[in-house]
């Protein structure tokens, strides 16, 4: 294209915008995962703050009708669509299903959240100084992360999870520590699996930043007389924004996995918080009889994590170039039939 | 015994021929044999079409044209003009948004619309393309020989020795050195010629039709594209398919063409001989694409008797010192004896990438730095920005000696010069507006900020032609020679006494490449700076530059007034530099050519 031609301005964020909403399983995954929020939070509230479900306390009752869940949907239970009192229906404490599931919701996402932030912080750290500084940091860093890498998650997590409830009984802390801790297991134990998750994305920042340091334009800053920081803050961390996204919303659906495998073995998160790994393992033994306390927080696991996992696989395509969209057949089919329509009612206006 | 073995060989040779001409051809033969002269291909209203964002685009315009065999047909056109397109469309070779229609008649074989099966016996066999980079289209992980076999065995049934003997016969044509050894050599163990040789006899494996040549020495040094030139001249002469030639350079149109298409914008505004396009012109395109192109002096070769200039950096083994400065000003850029070495790396040994290195630019002055690729020029201007190290030697930039500068002594030093890059793709941080790359340098040192920054911003775009609301792009919304502009605008931001311009057009079109460098020219009268104008382009710096410098291998070969280096080179290197520069005349690059031979068939016996 030549140089006069007008090129129409488009930012790269509208770009990549532009290609992820095309994406239609992202855009699933986006709705879903907004719905399963709103519905939390409107119901369950969202801290101190109460929502509009009746049972704001978790409270043991009379089970009813064996606790089988009380929703119905036409055509598959009852005739017509209804709620009912428990619609997920009631453990064997008779406890509400419904608002045990949708605060373990909360918790799951609270997980992902936090624990992406953490990896998010020191992986991107230890990537781009290793990256941008070579030589011997890049050493030092890379066998730390090596050191990381060779740590089984599961197993770190049994360990810390038992660490943190015994040591304070160990070191003879009084019980507002432990209840402390207790009350805030979630926040804990997202910060330690951040702690060992950051390891991938510093991978990946590393050999991004190694390509990057590379091209004209850090040269050119150098040039300039831009300080190594701000090369690496202004200059090369935008253009690495692409993979760090991508990877942190992956890394977060394993998160929500991960924390559900955790509380299930019993290492994760501690009564009275609620997750939905541990109302799985909570209720292991009534399954055979009461297969929903199984199903529901089954279901919003992997609603959540195949939501995020879409969303990051829908941001990836965005945000490489080289996954060009190829439209449909009949798309292109009928932008053809159009242009030639077009140019038969052109030949007829100049004719006539 | 001797007589044995040549007996032998001779066998050997009989049984290569044989073998291929007893070859069962596996893949359809279309139309039969060809003549020198017949009509191989007719091209009728081909039109080719992308699928961009919501639409079709139209990259190629009912292109009509048709094509004997022994002749070349040079397509010419700037980047995005559809010239590659439009014959990659005869191979099916579109990428899956693209859609050619119309009609492209191969000896009576539909080439448009045919189906993949069919299309898989067309290409290699009868219409074969050479790339324009031999590196990317060579498999790295398998020797050439492989390569050229895979070509053959796939379209001939035909034995592995059999094959082999072909592909070495095939790479003696194409003039590879030792071809039986070179037969196992993988890609990478080749210079850039000798895979652009290889892919040429991949390309001649089966006897093609038609050969399309994509820019087959857009990549390559001037030096070794005037002998693949050479070498795809004599084999015109010798096979008798028609050849399509797609380029930029109207230097090598006049050096190979019989005719030629001009393409604009998908359309073809120009068509017909090689005379015609370039004596009488019809279409301003054409007109302003011809008057675009540098032209080396034309006095080139009158190694008259006006006595041998001092140019030549060593005389006899013994190096000739620096001339004294002819003011008392410092001059913007003294290197003393310089040596550059990129350090040992794991099990690479260490490697210097110049060595010896005497050069003086006085203040306000345009020095030319010319040389291969790999020859140390780009080493040198880095270098002179401080972006490596001096191992020997001293440097000196303004009256800074910044020789052994730490990273704080450089800040200041740092005002005083500025680079221009060669690619203005990447020079420019993608994620940043431009306005913003261009006042990153006035933030840095001078601390300006809001009004009085964008101010100057606004007084730089002015002084690079550009519109001021251009300062709110991103670099990937510009042309090249927009980004280019922005490029320099930055670089003299805080008038510098110094600029280093790394081949600055090399990656523009000819006719931006024009309109940037008449911009350059202008900004040097206006700003006074000195610079150091790195090219491999001859007829570039010639143009630009009050003196040249010639790299060769690491080291200055010469350095003198442009005059004297382009109408009386001294040194043997700069004699063939000059002689393979094309110029856009047939009749001038005849003669040119000629000359051009003499010293490569000289050199080649004194080697």
């Amino acid at each position: 294209m030549g140089e006069g031609q007008e090129v129409e301005g488009l930012s790269q964020g509208q770009i990549v915008w532009s290609r992820f909403i095309r994406h239609r399983g992202a855009i699933g995954g986006l709705i879903t995962i907004g719905l399963v929020t709103l519905s939390s939070i409107l119901m369950m509230g969202i801290g101190p703050l109460d929502g509009l479900w009746r049972d704001q306390q978790i409270r043991s009752g009379e089970v009813l009708n064996g606790g089988r869940p009380t929703l119905t949907l036409p055509g598959v239970h009852g005739s017509e669509f209804a709620i009912g009192m428990h619609p997920f229906g009631q453990d064997s404490l008779g406890r509400d299903y419904f608002a045990q599931v949708m605060l373990g919701v909360q918790t799951s996402l609270f997980v992902a959240l936090v624990l992406g932030v953490v990896a998010l912080t020191i992986g991107v750290t230890v990537g781009a100084l290793a990256g941008y500084y070579r030589g011997k940091v890049d050493m030092a860093l890379m066998r730390v992360t090596d050191l990381v890498i060779t740590l089984p998650v599961i197993v770190m997590g049994a360990v810390l999870g038992s660490l943190v409830a015994k040591l304070p009984l160990r070191l003879n802390a009084g019980p507002e520590v432990s209840a402390w801790i207790r009350e805030n297991m979630p926040l804990l134990l997202a910060v330690a699996l951040g702690c060992i998750l950051w390891t991938g994305l510093a991978r990946l920042v590393r050999s991004e930043f190694l390509t990057l340091r590379e091209r004209e334009f850090v040269d050119s800053a150098r040039v300039a007389g831009a300080s190594d920081f701000r090369i690496i803050v202004k200059h090369m961390l935008p253009n690495s924004v692409g993979v760090i996204v991508v990877n942190t919303t992956l890394l977060m659906s394993a998160a929500v996995t991960l924390e559900a495998a955790l509380s299930f073995v019993g290492f994760g998160i501690q009564p009275p918080s609620i997750s939905l790994g541990r109302l799985i393992q909570e209720n292991q033994g009534a399954f055979s009889t009461r297969p929903w306390l199984f199903w529901w927080p089954g279901l919003f696991i992997m609603l959540i994590a195949l939501s995020i996992n879409f969303i990051g696989d829908g941001l990836r395509d965005a945000f490489d170039p080289r996954t060009k969209k190829i439209p449909s057949a009949r798309a292109m089919a009928k932008a053809e039939r159009q242009l030639l329509e077009r140019a038969q009612t052109e030949n007829k206006e100049v004719s006539s | 015994m001797s007589t044995d073995r040549t007996a032998g060989k001779h066998a050997s040779r009989e049984r290569a021929r044989s073998a291929f001409t007893d070859a069962i051809k596996l893949s359809r033969d279309t139309g039969g044999p060809v003549a020198k002269g017949d009509v191989i291909l007719t091209v009728k209203d081909l039109t080719v079409r992308f699928w961009v964002g919501d639409e079709w685009f139209t990259a190629v315009d009912e292109m009509s044209y048709q094509l004997r065999a022994g002749e070349v047909l040079a397509i010419v056109g700037e980047s995005g003009s559809g010239k590659t397109q439009s014959s990659m469309s005869l191979l099916g070779l579109l990428p899956a948004t693209g859609r050619a229609t119309g009609s492209a008649n191969l000896k009576g074989t539909e080439l448009v619309g045919m189906s993949i099966q069919e299309l898989r016996e067309i290409r290699g066999n009868e219409i074969s393309v050479i790339f324009q980079e031999p590196m990317t289209a060579l498999n790295p992980v398998y020797t050439v020989g492989f390569q050229i076999v895979e070509t053959l065995r796939t379209h001939y049934l035909m034995n592995p020795r059999a094959a082999k003997d072909r592909a070495i016969e095939l790479m003696t044509l194409v003039e590879i050195p030792d071809p039986a050894d070179s037969f196992h050599k993988f890609p990478h163990q080749l210079s850039g010629g000798q895979r652009q040789r290889i892919m040429i006899a991949q390309a001649l494996a089966c006897e093609p039709k038609l050969l399309v040549a994509d820019e087959p020495t857009t990549a390559l040094d001037v030096t070794v594209q005037a002998e693949i030139l050479k070498l795809m001249r004599e084999l015109r002469e010798r096979v008798s398919a028609g050849i399509i030639l797609i380029t930029h350079d109207m230097g090598v149109v006049a050096d190979m063409a019989d005719r030629i298409i001009v393409m604009k914008d998908g359309v073809v505004v120009e068509h017909g001989t090689a005379e015609e396009v370039f004596h009488h012109p019809q279409h301003p395109y054409t007109q302003q694409l011809l008057a675009s192109v540098p032209h080396l002096a034309e006095s080139v070769g009158d190694e008259a008797a006006q006595g041998a200039p001092r140019t030549l950096i060593e005389v006899d083994g013994r190096p000739v010192p620096l001339t004294e400065p002819a003011s008392g000003e410092p001059p913007a850029l003294l290197m003393e004896d310089v040596a550059i070495v990129y350090p040992k790396q794991g099990r690479r040994a260490e490697f210097r990438a110049a060595e010896h290195v005497n050069l003086r630019i006085d203040a306000g002055e345009v020095i030319g730095l010319v040389g291969e690729s790999g020859s140390g020029k780009t080493t040198i201007g880095r270098a002179a920005v401080a972006l490596l190290p001096v191992r020997e030697g001293r440097l000196t930039v303004a009256g800074h000696d910044i020789t052994h500068a730490s990273l704080k002594e450089l800040k200041p030093f740092r005002k005083t010069v500025g680079i221009v890059f060669q690619d203005p793709g990447s020079s420019l941080n993608p994620r940043l507006p431009v306005g913003e790359s261009i006042g990153e340098p006035l933030l840095l040192h001078e601390g300006l900020r809001g009004k009085q920054l964008s101010n100057r911003v606004e007084a730089l775009l002015d002084s690079v032609h550009l519109p001021r609301a251009m300062r709110n792009r991103y670099p990937h919304e510009l042309s090249g020679g927009q980004r280019q502009r922005i490029g320099i605008a930055r670089a003299l931001a805080l008038n510098p006494k110094l600029l280093i311009a790394d081949e600055p057009t090399s990656a523009l079109d000819v006719s931006v490449q024009a309109r940037v460098l008449t911009l350059f020219q202008e900004l040097q009268e206006q700003y006074g700076f000195a610079c150091l104008f790195i090219s491999h382009d001859l007829a570039v710096v010639e143009q630009v530059s009050s003196r040249i410098a010639v790299m060769h291998h690491g080291h200055l070969v010469e350095v003198g007034d442009t005059i004297d280096i382009v109408t009386r080179p001294q040194h043997a290197y700069t004699q063939r530099l000059l002689s393979a520069v094309p110029v856009p005349d047939p009749d001038e690059q005849r003669k040119r050519r000629e000359m051009r031979d003499a010293i490569i068939e000289r050199e080649h016996l004194v080697s």
